[in-house]
């Protein structure tokens, strides 16, 4: 990665050591959110804070290749898609119980990348502007 | 009782947030702020004194709680008041490159 | 009846998978919106005709019982508002397949429309209040997105307008509904009904009916809170300010407070005075100020302020008849309204301006949103054999009927002034000399001709509604509204 862009060594050090610290708390609230605190929407938010964090250290160009508002997009529908079409299952009557997990994990998906969406749309314009 | 009154304070001053600036960032800031009282007054509409967190595990009997309700309440609009706030952001964003200002009273193209 | 739920679920899944498939492949955005639409109005058809064999239709989420769990309603009055909102959304998407090509990214707007749509709906079915401030803040907030969807300078002035009054109004009724459950410790609206027939109506009631009024006030554009309506009308793009303006005040402002107050606080004469009194000063303003507007979609704004003054007059005066005037009244203005909305997209489109002193002999070009927009125009300025004649005459004789003599007075000065613009509307754009810019305009495609044609024909067939077989459907709504509070024993009766 470039070094010019983004914040100085010692932060990009560290990022490096914990995002994937973050990473898997988010995944581990995520996971535990059916019988105790927690549940998709925080781990959501803390999976979503993770990728932030990377683009705060590395700067938007890092981040930018690999993710971009389509991709984004297309995260969040099928998080919502997965959603809908388990708890559709539910009021079939499919399934009764034993999908929470399942939910939990993909309104994780929704959450984090609809945050992360917002954050992206957000710096992209304000981006453009300053070239302006 | 001096809680719901700071909850009023916080009110007013979001209120006037609103009302009397002319900057659009400091306008969204106070939406923000009558947002957060708002939300304060949904949870301390379910508080008790002496209060537990109203989780129910094994062994444990559900006495003297706070009302779940009320902060799943609070989380729903914590949730609306981020997506409102980030189209009002998006908006301010998009009108500062349309009109070059974020002052109000110079953005009135619209009469009638 | 576990088909409710599909209200929300089909509009929702709908809307993601438009975003989903359209994200790569840019053509063809309308066909997923439109099938979902189809299957929307059928739904809704179908609840209309249960309704005839059970009072209320309930959907218990996950089979608790109301207290606990939340639950889905559809009764006489949101059964009709749902086959009014599914209908035009469709014909509005129909339409909107031709017109919103010229944007890029279309596949947005259908996304954000259908959203918008879920929204509506939960409003429709939902019976818990705070079920109802969620589904009332999906509809504003894609309404929001929705109006700025051109990013021109004044759309996105108009939506910021729009927002922070929006944003005011949810928040006062957010208060209000807090206010209420701590009052009543519950949420759902025959609970809570039932829970304040047993106590006194103190202070904090009054308090929260001002909460509750200005805050569907604002949604609704009464006349003291109506400063966004012409901006945000006027600006988004026109199937956008056909739905604003013929469903989302109605259902985010005038159903909603309607339910609140008739169903679940309980309706005093001061609320019913303040109603007929606010009504009444819409009517009046909005009237007066469309007359001098040069610009059509803003003139066709103020109406619409103009309007909802006669059906907030009409709920105020609270008599059976006058509230059947007020339920047609909301119908035959959602399909007038689209109508000249739309209808004002294409000349728009057409000639590329708004301005009514820009226009002349359009009729001769444009032949079908000529003769569509006289009929949406008449329907709305009250003239007999369409459907705003019946429902006007509905709402004057039930004030005269209430020994409201002046109000009534007013109804029919403003109802001439009504005819005034709107001629004067019509003369200067469809009849007359062809001005110099509508040589090279031609007759617009089917997509674009047949929804207005349809929603004219409901324009001049809707009066036969009163007919005393179509009737029923009319008078469920009315009879929901009159029953008041004892509404929640019907809902109680239905959940065992």
């Amino acid at each position: 990665m470039n070094n010019q862009a983004g914040m100085s060594l010692i932060v990009k050090t560290i990022t490096r050591l914990t995002v994937g610290l973050i990473f898997i708390y988010g995944i581990y609230i995520m996971l535990q959110g059916h019988s105790s605190p927690g549940g998709g929407f925080a781990g959501g938010v803390i999976i979503a804070l993770s990728f932030i964090h990377l683009i705060l250290a590395f700067g938007r160009k890092a981040v930018f290749q690999k993710m971009n508002e389509a991709r984004g997009l297309i995260l969040i529908s099928s998080g919502a898609l997965a959603f809908l079409l388990l708890s559709t299952l539910g009021f079939l009557g499919i399934f009764s119980k034993g999908l929470m997990p399942f939910s939990d994990a993909a309104i994780a998906l929704l959450v984090s990348s609809g945050l992360f969406a917002m954050f992206l749309v957000l710096i992209g314009l304000a981006s453009k502007e300053k070239k302006q | 009782m001096s809680l719901y009154f700071m909850c009023l304070i916080l009110f007013s001053v979001g209120l006037y947030s609103v009302v009397r600036k002319r900057n659009i960032i400091k306008i969204i800031i106070g939406i923000g702020i009558i947002e957060y009282s708002v939300n304060l007054f949904i949870i301390l509409i379910g508080y008790r004194l002496q209060g537990r967190a109203p989780i129910l595990a094994r062994d444990q009997t559900i006495e003297n709680m706070v009302d779940p309700l009320t902060q799943a309440m609070a989380l729903t609009t914590i949730v609306i008041g981020l997506s409102l706030i980030f189209i009002a952001v998006t908006l301010a964003i998009r009108i500062y490159e349309k009109y070059g200002t974020f002052d109000i009273t110079k953005i009135r193209r619209l009469r009638g | 009846m576990s088909l409710l739920i599909y209200f929300i679920i089909v509009p929702l899944a709908a809307a993601m998978l438009t975003a989903l498939i359209n994200v790569r492949a840019k053509d063809k955005a309308s066909i997923i919106p439109i099938v979902a639409g189809l299957i929307l109005l059928g739904l809704s058809l179908y609840c209309a005709r249960q309704l005839n064999f059970a009072q209320v239709l309930i959907y218990k989420i996950g089979g608790w019982l109301p207290p606990l769990g939340m639950s889905l309603v559809v009764d006489g009055l949101s059964g009709l508002l749902l086959v009014a909102v599914n209908l035009i959304s469709l014909l509005v998407l129909v339409y909107s397949s031709k017109y919103m090509r010229h944007y890029t990214d279309d596949w947005k707007f259908y996304s954000l429309f259908l959203i918008m749509l879920c929204g509506m709906n939960g409003v429709l079915l939902s019976s818990d209040l705070f079920n109802l401030y969620v589904f009332l803040e999906i509809a504003s907030l894609s309404g929001y997105a929705l109006v700025a969807f051109g990013v021109s300078a004044e759309d996105l002035e108009a939506s910021f307008k729009y927002m922070v009054m929006g944003a005011m109004a949810s928040i006062f009724i957010l208060l209000g509904i807090a206010m209420l459950y701590s009052y009543t410790s519950t949420l759902n609206m025959a609970e809570m009904a039932q829970a304040l027939s047993t106590r006194p109506a103190g202070f904090l009631i009054s308090f929260v009916s001002v909460l509750f009024l200005a805050g569907f006030g604002l949604k609704a554009a009464l006349v003291p809170f109506h400063a966004w309506l012409p901006d945000a009308h006027s600006s988004a793009p026109s199937p956008v300010s056909a739905v604003l303006s013929g469903l989302v005040i109605k259902t985010l402002g005038i159903y909603a407070l309607s339910r609140v107050f008739f169903n679940c606080l309980g309706i005093s004469n001061k609320v019913l005075m303040a109603l007929m009194f606010l009504g009444a000063l819409s009517m009046v303003v909005g009237a007066f100020l469309a007359l001098k507007q040069s610009d059509i979609k803003r003139m066709l704004a103020y109406s619409s302020i103009s309007q909802i003054g006669y059906i907030v007059f009409a709920l105020g005066v609270g008599t059976p008849l006058a509230i059947l005037g007020a339920l047609f009244h909301i119908l035959n203005h959602a399909a007038s309204k689209s109508a000249l909305f739309l209808n004002a997209g294409t000349i728009e489109r057409a000639i590329g301006t708004r301005d009514i002193n820009k226009m002349g002999g359009l009729n001769a070009k444009l032949p079908v949103t000529g003769y569509t927009s006289l009929m949406g125009s008449m329907s709305i300025s009250g003239i007999p054999p369409f459907a705003g004649f019946w429902s006007k005459l509905l709402i004057i004789i039930a004030a005269v009927q209430a020994g409201q003599i002046a109000y009534s007075a007013v109804a029919v000065i403003v109802s001439i002034v009504t005819l005034i613009y709107y001629l004067r509307f019509h003369t200067k754009v469809f009849l007359g000399i062809p001005a110099q810019n509508t040589a090279e305009v031609k007759e617009a495609c089917g997509a674009i001709k047949w929804p207005v044609i349809i929603l004219g024909f409901i324009c001049l067939a809707g009066g036969l509604l009163l007919i005393p077989s179509f009737r029923d459907f009319l008078n469920r709504g009315v009879d929901v509204l009159v029953s008041g509070i004892n509404y929640k024993d019907a809902i109680f009766q239905a959940v065992k």
